[in-house]
């Protein structure tokens, strides 16, 4: 009989911002929750790597949900005479419904890029709710560099150029088999879904105003971010982590702006002891 | 021995003397780009380079100026840039076109919709002479 992956998926609906939205998630492991954000415009397969680790689920329950119109979550009724622009207010929603759905006791939530930028949010807004945050490719604002407007229109593959626009967000280091299989799940997105991330990315997220106020005493804050990502620089994660005193930022060594899935055997030599840090805290 | 320029990759003499063998005899390549019939222009440092492509092949590439040749879009950047950008293993901020566009080191104009559309064709063309680098490839 084949080996099964300990990975189990599961779906459920949930209330979230006045939206009935069925969201799959899926898990693996025991112990402290670790709840996973993917980046704008994929889905929860970016940590399925996490969650096939022991060093990893052995002591935490690795979850990752796909947001409402990604992966195996689907758009909410009503969604073909809609243009999806993902908001601050519904994707913190979105994140605390399921972390409360699934009674998660005090989570850590890890976020990559877009993800990343959320949990600078979450560990002002929700410090208590949380065990402590990490963002991968994080910062509280990034320069803009292509005009999105070329994601989502007729005369362009919207799946092809979605890949081929973060294509190069991928550190040349990284094996081909993980840098297709990451990039597969942007040739994979339903139409204009990347481009509605990016209005949470770019139009309703710069927390340049408010990341000074984050307490790492109550909601503890860990910053990684890949030297080849020119989208979420480096230098703008470390400017982030200066306005943010007891974070701890660490900027990675031939990844890029999808550690997780673009390079795990790497990635793991940076999570793996952030993650020890983290289940040492109280 | 492969060609380098100071800057580590092929030279741009180099690189672009040899671009039509290396894209036109990757297959994968041509066939993403049978639907491609235009030229564009790849300025390198001052040297504008006019590249027919039909049907994803590299049809004509001639070296500019020439006076009133047109084209669709152009891609431009310094020549250290591009021999920077050409090395196998490129270093932050030299290992994508937009890593280049963004920080200024190269320009894109024209009519980007034929470009957008075909856009893994391009940055591939774009990187072709990464393979110059390899040992034993055109050397």
């Amino acid at each position: 009989m084949v080996e099964l992956e300990p990975i189990v998926g599961r779906y459920m609906t949930l209330q979230i911002g006045g939206r009935s939205c069925r969201i799959y998630f899926e898990e693996a492991g025991s112990g402290i929750p670790l709840l996973c954000l993917h980046t704008a415009g994929a889905d929860g397969r970016q940590f399925r790597h996490l969650m096939l680790d022991p060093a990893i689920t052995a002591r935490y329950r690795v979850i990752a949900f796909d947001l409402p119109w990604h992966g195996k979550s689907l758009p909410w009724e009503g969604y073909e005479v809609e243009d999806y622009a993902l908001t601050t207010d519904f994707y913190t929603a979105a994140i605390m419904g399921v972390a409360n759905a699934l009674e998660l006791d005090r989570p850590v939530v890890m976020g990559c890029s877009m993800g990343g930028r959320i949990v600078l949010h979450l560990a002002h807004a929700h410090a208590d709710d949380l065990r402590a945050v990490i963002g991968l490719e994080a910062a509280d604002h990034q320069q803009p560099w292509y005009d999105t407007e070329w994601l989502n229109r007729p005369d362009v593959h919207g799946g092809e150029v979605c890949a081929a626009m973060i294509s190069g967000l991928v550190a040349p280091q990284s094996p081909d088999r993980y840098r297709w299989e990451t990039l597969w799940g942007y040739l994979s997105s339903g139409p204009g879904v990347f481009r509605g991330d990016l209005h949470f990315y770019r139009a309703d997220s710069d927390f340049r105003d408010r990341v000074h106020l984050i307490d790492t005493t109550r909601c503890p804050v860990f910053l990684l971010t890949g030297e080849y990502d020119f989208s979420c620089t480096p230098a703008d994660t470390l400017r982030t982590a200066k306005d943010i005193p007891g974070v701890e930022a660490e900027i990675m060594e031939d990844l890029g702006h999808f550690p997780m899935s673009e390079n795990p055997e790497k990635f793991r030599e940076y999570i793996l002891p952030v993650l020890d840090r983290v289940a040492r805290l109280k | 021995m492969a060609k380098r320029s100071t800057a580590g990759g092929p030279p741009a003499s180099h690189a672009i003397e040899h671009l039509a063998d290396i894209v036109n005899a990757d297959q994968p390549l041509v066939h993403r780009g049978r639907f491609i019939d235009l030229q564009w222009l790849w300025q390198i440092g001052e040297v504008p380079y006019f590249i027919s492509i039909q049907r994803g092949m590299i049809l004509e590439l001639v070296r500019g100026p020439v006076l009133m040749r047109s084209h669709v879009f152009a891609i431009r950047g310094a020549q250290e840039s591009w021999e920077r950008f050409w090395v196998p293993m490129p270093r932050p901020g030299f290992h994508d076109l937009f890593a280049m566009t963004k920080s200024g080191r190269a320009s894109i104009d024209g009519n980007l919709q034929p470009l957008m559309a075909n856009l893994r064709y391009f940055k591939e063309v774009l990187a072709a002479p990464r393979k110059l680098a390899e040992d034993g490839h055109h050397g």
